[in-house]
């Protein structure tokens, strides 16, 4: 990479600049030379002299030095009184190290750091915002419960403060404040209020951590923001993400009732329902519980959905924790891939990633065996890593994959990493038991592994297999028997009470070498653990019960020796065994059931995963990854039975149509009027305005009153995901303004004889509306059912159209803009019926239609050479008029020859078009010369939409279906408008305005600064800040990001 | 959220300390170091460690310990994360993060610090914009400052902070105008003993290098998008566009950055290019063993295998290796007992080989497993995935940029198990 070593090289210059720097700087300045020989206190003299002196280099040096010191750890704090006269220096850096200096050390000097109080108090009005921020954080900064009253009023005046930087600023404060002195809360949760209001971006992040900190309880204070906070939330830095989705999380779950079906709610007892979805779905049928989401709670996981693709792991792990918790199940499988994405990132990372997997895994296998493979361990990794890895592999087994983990399970136990093979005999263990099919084929490796050489593998596996062979009372008398002879060479504690307690367990299955097992430990019994101890004792008892003739000597020699055992739990255990055994006058009742006692069918233990009782802490927390309760957690609620009053979210209508003055007019204009519906208007401007980047001045993001309320569930989402096109409809559709495009769905809803002039823009409108259901796919099935509907409508429209174009209100245009060249018709009759229309009304043409400046030369594949048997198909959009039909997309197909034969009589076969599409085919090809290609074009009418069409492509021998789906931009056609014009109509469309308003900032900006742009060229339909090039077909309407 | 920072250097001195609310002594890391001698390697220090009354939450780079005190529930990502992002923004500023350049920039780092966080709460981590506000140290500027008394901190809150693009200074000027892309993907692979690929998979990033003055609007395509399905991007990179046309629209930060990076899973994608042949034995009698190690390759598109070396821990009972290497150099080191062997270029017609004996403790028993060997490589001019860059359009300024595009396959974590 020559670039950046060139920029390492640079840097490192630098480094050795501020090397000789320094080194000069300590050479010049007497303390330097002094700061060897002499004391501490001399030295910070020293400091204190140069703190006063009049140069501000000396400063500077000094206050170098003592930011040193404090980095240090050492302490500085005499050096205070000479430090706080410089706050009110004018250099700024010396500035800022006071700053430093006061924040760390103003607590324990309060009285002297009042000193500096009102320089802080005079730099609050400074008129550059930064110099008012850092002298806020200073101020929020210096724990003086004294000042309390400023700070509180200081906040006051930030938080309303032009600038969103220092309103940042603020929220931050609240929180010093709120931990000075909590009695402020009240006042504090004001101002957090009126912050959450705000609607920079840069604010959000700020105040919804200030309110977790501050209130995290007053969760009404969010309501009237919700949607904005979910709007806003792509825009947010990364670190604002994580706390808001964390909070909305917990909002979520509090507010909406949960997608999940009935029946899962038991997820944490039987987790048995998780094993297949479908069984699952089943299920919810036959309730037949009907529910809808609500259109709030479906905004929150769509507009998470993005972020997935962060670049900061913590975001990731924010929204698959945010779809674990509240999405509908079905759609939580997209968090996986992400996920298993963080795996590549540092140790760190990868161990609280795993950790959380690991969770989920135990809960819903199937998101996550996919990505099997991508567990698998590597020698190099970490112990702690592979353990987890190891973990989740073990959550994952199913009698599919176990053969394949088995195998690789063989590999790690041989690992030269120790406590990992002990993890996973332990694993195979706990394999054995929840797959039933193999757990023979496990018992027989980890009885191989008992002749392994390794001590720790050994003992190991006695403890697996001991408890295996207590979940299966089959006989495994070999088993034991080999596990007797065991006794002999290991030494590892755990091992040898393991085999002594499944001695004494099946007793009466070896019964001759109990006896003998229970003779040599006796013999060694002083020398044991105290583990071992405890099992010779209850080994000698089950014996003494058994087969009292042979060890009873041996039993009671035993209870002697462990009389007067030094553990006196050893001591214990031998008084209780022998009172219940051994009968006296004394015992009880007791020793009767004796052998009962002892001999009982002891229940077998459960081999669970230790993430199994993680799951009632919230993902992606601290309390999750420490498994306690973290302070300050915030339990995640339960979902309600009964959904709070979802209308607290809408927020009061600003009259929006004031500022849409054209609209108003072709409204006025409109034979249709009465169909115009206010419900419709607004929703249409919520939609708008959530989409909006909330800096401008204008209230749009408050008006949602009505939408929520009158539409539920899936079918209101794709509707305004339909009206969000039509704003860019709306956008294309100059001359008919707003109120035309809004009503085409009234219109659809209430006639079918519609003599609108807006079939133009529904048709935009559907294409858009299209391209937006294709990336919703959790509404698919509706939406769809939504456009077939449109589709017809458009048809209708179209024929219409031609007809309608002259109702089109002119009056708007500017009439002075230069005329621009009538240009060669491009694709999309629609379209160009429609605005050759406009050109034709001789008062105005601002828009006319121009010649695509830019043809990609990007093909697609319509046919892969691997599928076709040789035969390669791609498609190219020549964006040339059609010389088909003029309502039809001229596409270019090559056909290309890979085999070595002939191949004969290429051409069309069936063709599977939806409604309303049409085609006309290229002529039959007789044959293709091997490594030929010929290429042909073929028109097809895509009734605007971006539906795909599906036909074959036969040859003499085969049919292949193929399809061909168009990119929305090449459904468009490139029109030139003066820049002048485009502005106009901008400003004109406040909605759309707003809608992409960051991006237009930027381009104005760029625009009018740097004088670039070539009015002439640009196309309303695209985003101005792509420029003349892209003006053109083949990019998507209005994209921000 | 984050109350202080420790850097902890190897050695388990404390040489910086940093408090953003009240102070926290330094006692607390003593839970720190306990749970560090516990684990025995660095690599195995837990990255969170509760203690009664604070949470320590560390990353380990450069051989630096970075510890983060925390004292209420916080995600614990956001705090690693973040803690990526300071090494990060150090090695942006000195080149290299090491104890001595802290230590050497104190002030600078205390001042990047102070910006970086308040109280405990991220405040600009974007190195574009601190680069603003603190400027990074370089020969000019200390001669400048030292003749002009004018200092290294900014007074103006940088218009990235504002704007809509906050990863971007304003006002950027450059002579040669030049936008660098580095396609670089690493093959992260698991082979078994008989040479099959257990899993293969692909990490691919686009790094940039990107020079250009004003706000210029990048728009890179791809000639196979399709192949990326699992991505993450810079902020600056538009969504929707990806979304709806699979090209990336972006206004690029100033410098180096990480445009994007992917992750190709499928395995039938995966091509392996090196394949290792291998034939090391331990006999139980005798205390000598066979060792002997061929590379080749396989797959490579035609392109030269470069940087080659293969790596290995031996198990313990191995006290001496001799080996005679047909290319390259070779080390044994008998106290870690690692071998790494640094070959070079593979020259298909002429395999680079290892072989020769090792002599093994007398009378311990024979190894349980063959040792895995970790192998590194490079290939110039490929990447592996078969990614191609269509084309990178600029729009916005009226320069013509220089524009370069490099391709380059690594070894990521490739091991062949023997």
């Amino acid at each position: 990479m020559s670039s950046n070593s060139f920029a390492y090289n640079e840097q490192s210059g630098g480094g050795e600049a501020t090397e000789l720097g320094q080194e000069a700087t300590s050479t010049i300045s007497p303390s330097g030379a002094f700061g060897l020989f002499s004391s501490d206190m001399k030295k910070n003299e020293d400091l204190k002299q140069m703190l006063e002196s009049n140069k501000d280099s000396a400063k500077l040096d000094a206050m170098k030095r003592i930011v040193g010191m404090i980095a240090k750890g050492k302490n500085a704090s005499e050096l205070f009184p000479a430090v706080v006269k410089n706050v009110a220096s004018k250099n700024i850096e010396i500035k800022k190290l006071v700053y430093v200096y006061l924040v760390r050390y103003a607590e324990e000097q309060q009285d002297l750091a009042l000193l500096s109080i009102s320089t802080f108090q005079r730099a609050l009005k400074d008129p550059n915002q930064l110099i008012r921020a850092s002298a806020l954080r200073v101020l929020s900064s210096i724990r003086v419960p004294i000042i309390v009253p400023i700070m509180m009023l200081a906040i006051k005046e930030a938080s309303a403060d032009l600038s969103p930087y220092v309103r940042k600023n603020a929220a931050h404060a609240i929180q010093k404040l709120y931990s000075l002195d909590p009695e402020q809360k009240e006042m504090l949760i004001e101002i957090i209020e009126k912050l959450l209001k705000d609607k920079s971006t840069l604010v959000a992040g700020s105040v919804v951590m200030a309110f977790e900190e501050v209130c995290p309880d007053r969760i009404d204070l969010i309501h009237k923001n919700y949607r904005k906070l979910c709007n806003l939330l792509v825009d947010v830095e990364e670190w604002g993400q994580v706390v808001i989705i964390h909070m909305l999380t917990r909002y979520a779950r509090t507010q909406f009732v949960s997608p999940w079906k009935e029946g899962d709610g038991l997820e944490d007892n039987e987790k048995d329902f998780y094993d297949s979805d479908e069984e699952q779905k089943e299920k919810a049928d036959k309730r037949k519980r009907p529910y809808t989401m609500d259109p709030d709670h479906r905004l929150l996981i769509r507009n998470t959905k993005p972020l997935l693709q962060s670049r900061n792991a913590a975001v990731v792990m924010a929204v698959a924790q945010l779809y674990w918790h509240i999405a509908p199940k079905s759609e939580a499988g997209i968090i996986s891939k992400s996920l298993v994405r963080l795996l590549r990132s540092s140790r760190e990372v990868q161990y609280i990633v795993l950790q959380n997997i690991a969770t989920m895994s135990i809960q819903r296998k199937g998101m996550f065996e996919p990505y099997l493979k991508s567990f698998y361990v590597r020698s190099t990794d970490p112990t702690m890593i592979k353990i987890l890895k190891l973990e989740i592999l073990t959550n994952l087994a199913n009698e599919a994959n176990i053969s394949t983990l088995l195998r690789e399970f063989q590999t790690y136990v041989k690992s030269q990493d120790k406590q990992f093979a002990a993890a996973t005999i332990q694993t195979i263990g706990r394999c054995a038991t929840s797959i039933t099919e193999v757990s023979d084929t496990c018992l027989n490796g980890l009885v191989c592994l008992l002749s392994n050489r390794d001590e720790i593998v050994v003992a190991e596996s006695v403890v697996v297999i001991k408890k295996l062979l207590q979940m299966q009372p089959i006989q495994h008398g070999e088993i034991i028997k080999h596990m007797a002879k065991l006794l002999d060479s290991i030494t590892v504690p755990v091992a040898r009470a393991s085999i002594l307690w499944l001695i004494g367990e099946n007793c009466e299955r070896v019964p001759k070498i109990a006896p003998d097992v229970l003779r040599k430990t006796a013999k060694s019994f002083t020398s044991e653990d105290d583990l071992v101890k405890l099992q010779i004792l209850n080994l000698g008892a089950k014996l003494y019960l058994t087969n009292s003739k042979q060890t009873k000597l041996l039993t009671q020699y035993i209870l002697n020796l462990g009389k007067y055992d030094q553990n006196y739990d050893i001591r214990d255990r031998t008084r209780f065994i022998r009172q219940l055994i051994v009968p006296n006058e004394k015992s009880g009742a007791l020793s009767k059931y004796a052998k009962k006692i002892f001999l009982a069918q002891k229940p077998a233990p459960l081999l669970e995963s230790p993430f199994k009782d993680r799951d009632h802490f919230q993902l992606g927390t601290l309390s999750h990854t420490l498994n306690t309760k973290a302070t300050g957690y915030l339990e995640l609620s339960n979902w309600p039975e009964v959904a709070p009053d979802p209308s607290v979210r809408n927020v009061e209508v600003i009259e929006l149509a004031k500022e849409w003055t054209p609209a108003g007019k072709a409204k006025k204009e409109n034979p249709d009027k009465k169909f115009y519906s206010e419900s419709e208007e607004e929703e249409d401007s919520s939609e708008s305005s959530s989409d909006s980047e909330s800096e401008s001045g204008s209230e749009t993001g408050e008006d949602e009153e009505d939408s929520s309320g009158d539409s539920g569930g899936d079918s209101s989402e794709s509707g305004s995901e339909s009206e969000a096109g039509k704003k860019r409809a709306a956008k294309s559709s100059k001359a008919k303004g707003k109120g035309d495009s809004k009503d085409v769905d009234k219109e659809k809803e209430n006639s079918k004889t519609s003599e609108s002039s807006s079939g133009e823009s529904s048709s935009i409108e559907e294409s858009s509306s299209d391209s937006e259901s294709e990336s919703e796919s959790e509404s698919e099935s509706e939406s769809r059912k939504v456009t077939k509907e449109k589709e017809k409508k458009t048809m209708q429209d179209r024929n219409a159209l031609t007809k309608d174009v002259s109702l089109l209100d002119l009056d708007d245009f500017n009439p002075v803009s230069t005329p621009v060249a009538l240009p060669t018709p491009a694709l999309s009759p629609s379209l160009i019926a429609d605005l050759e229309g406009l050109n034709l009304s001789a008062t105005s043409s601002v828009i006319s239609v121009s010649t695509p400046v830019f043809v990609p030369g990007k093909t697609h594949v319509l046919l892969h050479r691997m599928s076709g048997k040789g035969l390669a198909a791609h498609y190219f959009f020549p964006r040339q008029p059609c010389i088909f039909g003029d309502k039809m997309v001229s596409v270019q197909i090559t056909l290309n020859n890979t085999t070595d034969q002939k191949i004969e009589n290429i051409h069309v076969g069936e063709k599977k078009l939806p409604m309303g599409m049409q085609m006309h085919v290229f002529n039959p090809i007789e044959s293709l010369e091997p490594a030929g290609s010929i290429t042909v074009s073929m028109g097809i009418d895509f009734c605007d939409s971006t539906q795909t069409a599906s036909f074959q492509l036969c040859t003499k021998d085969d049919c292949f279906s193929v399809n061909i789906q168009p990119p929305v931009g090449e459904l468009l056609l490139p029109v030139a408008m003066s820049e002048k014009d485009f502005k106009k109509e901008q400003a004109c469309l406040s909605a759309l305005h707003l809608l992409s308003k960051p991006r237009h900032a930027l381009w104005n900006e760029r625009n009018f600064h740097h004088n670039y742009c070539c009015p002439a060229e640009f196309c309303f339909l695209c985003d101005p800040s792509e420029g003349s090039k892209c003006s053109q077909r083949g990019c998507s309407p209005f994209w921000t990001r | 959220m984050i109350h202080s920072l420790f850097l902890i250097n190897s050695s388990g001195d404390i040489f910086l300390e940093k408090h953003w609310k009240s102070v926290v002594s330094r006692s607390v890391c003593d839970y720190f170091f306990e749970a560090q001698e516990r684990a025995t390697e660095a690599e195995n220090v837990p990255p969170v460690i509760p203690t009664p009354h604070h949470y320590l939450l560390s990353v380990y780079r450069h051989k630096i310990f970075f510890v983060a005190v925390i004292q209420t529930e916080v995600p614990p990502l956001f705090v690693i994360e973040f803690l990526h992002r300071v090494v990060d923004t150090f090695q942006d500023y000195f080149g290299v993060c090491s104890e001595p350049v802290i230590k050497d920039n104190v002030v600078v780092v205390y001042e990047v610090l102070e910006e970086m966080l308040d109280n405990g709460f991220p405040l600009a981590t974007e190195s574009n914009i601190l680069k603003e506000l603190i400027k990074p140290p370089t020969i000019l500027r200390t001669v400048v400052n030292t003749i002009t008394g004018s200092t290294n901190v900014g007074d103006q809150l940088p218009t990235g902070q504002l704007s809509v693009v906050p990863w971007r200074r304003t006002g950027v000027k450059y002579t040669n105008n030049e936008a660098y892309f580095d396609v670089i993907e690493e093959i992260d692979a698991i082979i078994d003993k008989s040479g099959s690929t257990i899993t293969a998979e692909i990490q691919g990033v686009i790094d940039a290098c990107v020079k250009l003055t004003g706000m210029p609007d990048l728009t890179l395509s791809f000639m196979n998008p399709r192949l990326l399905d699992d991505v993450s991007f810079h902020p600056c990179v538009r969504f929707k566009r990806w979304e709806s046309e699979r090209i990336l629209s972006f206004i690029p930060p100033d410098g180096n950055f990480r445009l994007l990076s992917y992750h190709v899973s499928a395995q039938n994608l995966v091509a392996i290019p090196v394949y290792v042949k291998h034939n090391i034995s331990f006999r139980d009698s005798s205390s000598l063993g066979r060792f002997e190690i061929t590379v080749g390759p396989k797959q490579t598109m035609g392109k030269t295998i470069e940087g080659v070396t293969v790596a290995s821990q031996m198990p313990r009972g191995v006290l001496n290796m001799s080996l005679t290497p047909s290319q390259g150099t070779h080390t044994f080191d008998p106290v870690t007992k690692m071998l790494s062997w640094d070959v070079g270029k593979i020259n298909p017609q002429k395999l680079p080989s290892l072989k020769g004996t090792m002599s093994l403790q007398a009378g311990a028993s024979k190894p349980d497993e063959n040792p895995t060997i970790n192998l590194q490589f490079k290939i110039q001019q490929l990447a592996i995935s078969g990614l191609k860059v269509n084309r990178l359009d600029m729009y916005g300024e009226k320069y013509k940029p220089f524009k370069g595009i490099k391709y380059m396959t690594k070894a990521g974590k490739f091991q062949v198990r023997t």
